[in-house]
């Protein structure tokens, strides 16, 4: 929006070059149904102009010889009307095919680079998902790619339109050249008038585009904090602010219109002003005998017939300043070479897997450590708690773990190999992550949680029971075969982390770390949960597990506590050990008690 | 929509158009006038055949020297000025109808947006939520949509057909019957091409839909995707979606292109057949030569019109249903509503709260709170608890009336002073009862205006003061940019924790006598935590209050608790009272034990 915008006033020729380039490459990719849809809009031009040479001829063979005669002129009317219906019917092929195929290279071209697009997204390591908004990373694969090729729709018929152009201008000569000048004005100028037209329109339909965004925003945001509004009395101030953004749009609506008002009525009369010139021009001609009267009709005609599709051309260049916005994004993210490369090797053995940080270290920003020198060790099939106050980097080091992001410093080993010369696929199957964040697909129960995995139900069913989800999971109309999300069942938030949890624990992980995957779970039920986790652990085949945690009794259950603050372990032990020697530590996980204390003292 | 028979659909899609156009009377205001300035300025285009047909009759059709050339420019120079007339008519009526409909649409759009707010679905059923935002948006933006582009063009096209056709029937009413016979097929087949496109666009619509969403997959999930190496599947299904959705985009773009078409092949027969008609009418009935290629000319004025008329019906049956969908919105009525004048002033000072004989159900849902009789004293401090379902919370809801009983009557006030809740001005109410939700929802402004939702005239000094009085400080010295700070989306440039500490300092300033509060259950930093725990107690000084309470701290330190269970007050007493009794309290509060005490065995537990 903003770049349109910039783009309005700045370099209009060097944007026309690259808008044109943009063009060569969608040609390029869709050669042959390019050729064939430009090869019927030519059609359509050409008998566009057949269909005037038809008018004039008729005048000039049945009209006037019938009128002037007092006969009908049998064989030419036959022969006139038939041309009539069979240059409706080339025109006819000529715009399906046009339309149809056109539409086709449209389609192709997008489909096409929304596979490009999310290809790549499934490439691009996550920290790279990270540092690029989700609204950005979603428009760059929808509106960004359709802006893209949006031109391709138009670009057929105005590549016909040319050979329409030529074609008249052709007849035109043939028929009586002075009359051909009223053309040779009124055609360009037409052009001419379409451009600066969509050249105008565009930055208001820009601005009014980013408009409706933000009445959006205000809609969205206002809803979902109703009950705020709503208890401190907020509804007319909201409705102002609504009202405010809602004017803001239609201001900008009202002035794409008044662009629209002034140009659509001159669109309309030019060619009919060519018509009066034409007539006015023509009765000196045949008067002086130069020309006869159905090469007057004829180029009368032909201006009618050929206003509209002019347009076509008009469009073409008005798209262009979107298809080079559209497509630097688009290519924003194909270009990026950001990479986190899988190693080649496997992960032998079967049974829980011993973790290891090696002086471990990370930035987001360069100089803003947000972990530093973090050495640990972790037994295989026991259970760590990670404890920290906000920011102190817990979700950081499960994400480096899981090898979701690559350390600056130092390194991860998972049974003393590193994990960044595991491959993907072993990785995978090896450890899992349980993100702060829960995800579920548009999908079944059970898709979200085998991920069409090969897992019999029986399965599937047991590790609900162990994360407290086979009772409502029973009670949802299809059960497994539920349909989730935007169209089907919506879950409470400690429902989805119960199946978030479940999608870990059905796999048999070697290392499951869980990023503050509890939180919305009742107390009760996050205990039970964790606590059939850390039995399942002490059994031969039960997951080393990685916790981050903020309740005490989860903290409770582990064989040892990592205290980070600031980036760094403050201290490594058990519960119990850490208490007994760290203020700070105890500071932070007897909050809760503290604090009670507090109020009974008052 | 299509589902519904033609005839009762049309009487419905009328009532509806006189509906919404009564709602935004601006999109008609001087429509005589408009409609005039849109007549004038679709007359343009017929002047092209009336001057053709004129000057071939004056002589410009003959080559034997009989041309009355003064005459041809007289026309010519008359349809020259009429022209520009009509070109001016035509900006004018233009500029009418895109000012008409836009401030109709926006005052349409603002109306809509205020009774949302009136609705109490917003508040109690969130998955509704993003609906409710495309009736003030996408619902809106297709209406204007259509009544600008698709709309204007069908006003314009019948102006320039109607004007056509009265030309041509002054020319000759012969030809214009057999014109008007050769575009009646095309008319018929115009509503099924239009039903079947409707059709193939919905299926768009529904592919669309789908496509987004796997799309949103990789960016969304991509740590899920990348830790379970799910790539391939995820791939699949982002490609099966592109594809299908091409399909229908294909399928649909051929019934396009084919009804775009037609209209020219009908043009054409109906070009062969003014020429021979024509021809045959001018040598037996004496018609003149420019009348027949005057027809030819006004023939192309209903190609145009019969090309775009599938659009239109397309475009004019999403609209109305747009229109309608806006207007079942308005017409649903608010249910819990402001007395107006009238209303029962509350008492300054202090409050209390009394329940009589309450009971609430939802619309042909179960009853959830029955036989409720129950009094709050001024400055008490009232933990509610129960499990989920027992009716604590629409307990709250009826305390700050969010929804009003079924039956029975909530009172708010103190000794000889009561006054029925649904008695009181929302402002009054509002300013002595301030609920605090679980989640600290924040808008995406800085910090100042999030807490001057609490009090909108508060000055900055105020704003320090209040954040002082909750012993917040520290925290508030601890942001960069102190109120000038930016919270993000929701909130989310602050952690959870500070999100609530944010609510507390708005309620704070709001500075109630009544407090309803609905204690978080997710877990958030200690450190915070121990924070909003010391912030609320100094809020909840010298107030009543009613907390919802998820954590055995709140209970025990309460003057009173109400213990609901399936829609009943089951127990009410001190934490002492209740602890042992051996019932609803006595086991939740085990339960809470268990969990917060450490090294506790499984059997301890209580389901």
């Amino acid at each position: 929006m903003t770049s349109l915008d910039s783009l309005g006033g700045t370099d209009t020729t060097n944007l026309t070059r690259r808008g044109f380039r943009v063009l060569g490459i969608g040609i390029g990719r869709q050669k042959a149904m390019f050729s064939l849809a430009v090869l019927f809009s030519v059609l359509f031009g050409l008998t566009t102009v057949a269909d005037a040479w038809v008018l004039g001829w008729a005048t000039d063979h049945v009209i006037r010889p019938s009128f002037a005669d007092g006969d009908v002129a049998t064989g030419a009317l036959v022969a006139g009307t038939l041309l009539f219906i069979t240059a409706a019917l080339l025109r006819m092929i000529s715009v399906v095919g046009r339309r149809l195929i056109g539409g086709i290279v449209y389609y192709r071209l997008v489909a096409g680079d929304r596979r490009n697009v999310t290809r790549k997204y499934l490439r691009l390591p996550v920290a790279w998902h990270q540092s690029h908004p989700t609204g950005q990373l979603l428009s760059n694969a929808n509106a960004d790619v359709e802006a893209t090729w949006m031109v391709f729709n138009p670009l057929p018929m105005a590549i016909g339109v040319i050979a329409m152009l030529i074609g008249a201008v052709a007849t035109m000569l043939a028929a009586d050249v002075v009359l051909t000048l009223v053309g040779l004005v009124v055609f360009p100028l037409l052009f001419v008038l379409n451009v600066v037209y969509q050249r105008s329109q565009g930055p208001r339909m820009a601005q009014a585009q980013s408009l409706r965004g933000d009445v959006s925003s205000v809609a969205h945001e206002s809803f979902d904090g109703a009950l705020v509004v709503k208890s401190l009395g907020r509804e007319e101030e909201e409705t102002a602010r609504f009202a405010t953004a809602s004017e803001q749009l239609r201001d900008a609506n009202i002035s794409v219109g008044r662009v629209r008002a002034v140009f659509e009525p001159l669109l309309e009369a030019l060619p009919s002003i060519g018509v009066l010139l034409v007539v006015l021009l023509g009765i000196g001609r045949i008067e002086s005998g130069a020309t006869a009267p159905g090469d007057v009709v004829q180029i009368a005609y032909l201006f009618t017939i050929v206003a509209m599709p002019v347009r076509a051309i008009g469009w073409v260049l008005g798209e262009l300043p979107r298809t080079v916005v559209g497509w630097d994004r688009v290519r924003g993210v194909l270009d990026d070479t950001t990479q986190m490369p899988y190693g080649p090797a496997g992960l032998d053995g079967t049974g829980p897997i011993g973790l290891r940080l090696e002086s471990l270290g990370f930035s987001y920003e360069p100089d803003e450590p947000v972990l530093e020198d973090l050495d640990l060790e972790v037994a295989p099939g026991s259970v760590t708690a990670v404890v920290g106050s906000t920011g102190s980097g817990k979700s950081t080091l499960a994400t480096l773990v899981t090898r979701l992001l690559d350390a600056d410093e130092g390194r991860v080993l998972l049974d003393g190999r590193p994990a960044a010369e595991i491959d993907h696929d072993a990785l995978a199957a090896a450890v899992s992550l349980v993100p702060q964040a829960t995800f579920l697909f548009d999908d079944t129960v059970r898709s979200n949680i085998t991920l069409d995995a090969d897992i019999p139900d029986e399965t599937v069913w047991e590790v609900l029971r162990t994360v407290q989800a086979d009772r409502f999971v029973q009670a949802l109309p299809e059960g497994l075969d539920t349909e989730l999300g935007e169209r089907g069942t919506s879950l409470s938030g400690g429902q989805r982390q119960r199946l978030s949890l479940a999608r870990a624990l059905v796999r048999n992980p070697r290392l499951l770390v869980l990023d503050d995957a509890t939180s919305a779970l009742d107390p009760a039920v996050e205990q039970r949960i964790l606590r059939a986790l850390a039995e399942r652990s002490q059994g031969e085949d039960g997951p080393t597990v990685l916790v981050v945690a903020y309740r005490k009794a989860t903290i409770a259950l582990a064989d040892q506590v990592v205290h980070l603050a600031d980036g760094r372990i403050a201290d490594t032990g058990t519960h119990a050990e850490l208490r007994e020697r760290s203020s700070a530590y105890r500071d932070l996980v007897d909050a809760y008690d503290q604090a009670r204390q507090e109020v009974d003292h008052e | 929509m299509s589902e519904l028979p033609i005839k009762e659909s049309r009487e419905g899609s009328l009532r509806i158009i006189r509906r919404g156009l009564s709602l935004s009377p601006q999109i008609i205001e001087g429509w005589r006038v408009t409609v005039l300035l849109t007549l004038l300025g679709t007359a343009g285009t017929s002047l092209v055949p009336v001057v053709v047909q004129r000057s071939v009759d004056n002589g410009l059709g003959t080559t034997d020297g009989g041309v009355a050339s003064d005459r041809i420019v007289m026309i010519v120079a008359a349809a020259g000025l009429l022209l520009l007339i009509s070109a001016v008519a035509a900006y004018f009526a233009k500029i009418r109808i895109f000012t008409g409909t836009e401030r109709g649409l926006t005052q349409l759009r603002v109306l809509a947006f205020r009774h949302v707010h009136d609705l109490s679905m917003l508040t109690q059923n969130t998955q509704r939520r993003g609906s409710l935002v495309s009736r003030v948006t996408s619902d809106i933006d297709q209406i204007s949509l259509f009544l600008q582009s698709t709309g204007m063009i069908l006003v314009l096209s019948a102006g320039q057909m109607l004007i056509a056709t009265a030309v041509m029937a002054f020319l000759s009413w012969q030809l214009t019957l057999v014109v008007l016979a050769v575009f009646v097929p095309l008319v018929i087949s115009l509503k099924v091409f239009a039903e079947r496109m409707s059709v193939a666009y919905d299926h768009v619509r529904q592919t669309v839909a789908e496509l987004l969403t796997t799309i949103a997959e990789p960016v969304v999930g991509a740590a899920v995707v990348r830790s379970y190496a799910i790539e391939r599947r995820t791939q699949q299904r982002i490609d099966d979606a592109i594809a299908t959705n091409y399909r229908a985009n294909v399928n649909a773009q051929k019934i396009v292109a084919i009804t775009f078409a037609s209209a020219i092949l009908v043009g054409g027969v109906a070009n062969a057949a003014a020429l021979g008609i024509g021809v045959w009418l001018g040598v037996v009935g004496g018609m003149s030569m420019g009348t027949v290629i005057a027809f030819i000319f006004l023939i192309t004025l209903f190609v145009g019109p019969a090309q775009m008329a599938t659009q239109v019906i397309t475009d004019a049956q999403n609209a109305v249903a747009s229109w309608r969908r806006v207007i079942e919105l308005l017409e649903t009525p608010a249910d819990v509503v402001d007395p107006g004048p009238g209303s029962t002033p509350l008492p300054d000072g202090d409050l209390g709260a009394r329940f009589t004989a309450v009971r609430f159900a939802y619309p042909e849902g179960p009853t959830v709170l029955d036989d409720l009789d129950v009094t709050i004293e001024p400055r008490q401090r009232v933990a509610v608890v129960g499990e989920t379902g027992s009716g604590k919370t629409t307990f709250a809801k009826l305390l700050t009336r969010l929804m009003d009983p079924v039956e029975g009557t909530v009172q708010l006030g103190r000794d000889t002073a009561w006054a029925d809740v649904s008695q009181v001005s929302f402002d009054d109410l509002r300013r002595h009862v301030v609920m605090v939700p679980q989640e600290g929802f924040l808008f995406d402004s800085t910090l100042a205006e999030n807490l001057r939702y609490g009090r909108r005239e508060a000055t900055d000094a105020e704003l320090e003061a209040a954040i002082g009085d909750l012993g917040l400080v520290d925290w508030f010295a601890g942001l960069p940019r102190g109120l000038a700070t930016r919270v993000g989306q929701r909130g989310e440039s602050l952690s959870a924790g500070e999100r609530q500490l944010v609510a507390l300092v708005r309620s704070a300033l709001a500075d109630p006598a009544f407090l309803v509060l609905d204690e978080a259950t997710s877990a958030v930093d200690p450190q915070t935590e121990l924070r909003a725990t010391r912030a609320l107690e100094r809020l909840l000084d010298g107030r009543t209050s009613v907390t919802i309470a998820h954590r055995l701290s709140t209970a025990e330190n309460a003057d009173r608790i109400l213990v609901f269970d399936a829609g009943r007050l089951v127990e009410d007493g001190h934490h002492s009272d209740l602890v042992d009794a051996g019932g609803v309290y006595s086991r939740l509060h085990a339960s809470w034990v268990a969990q917060a005490s450490l090294g506790v065995r499984p059997e301890t537990m209580v389901r």
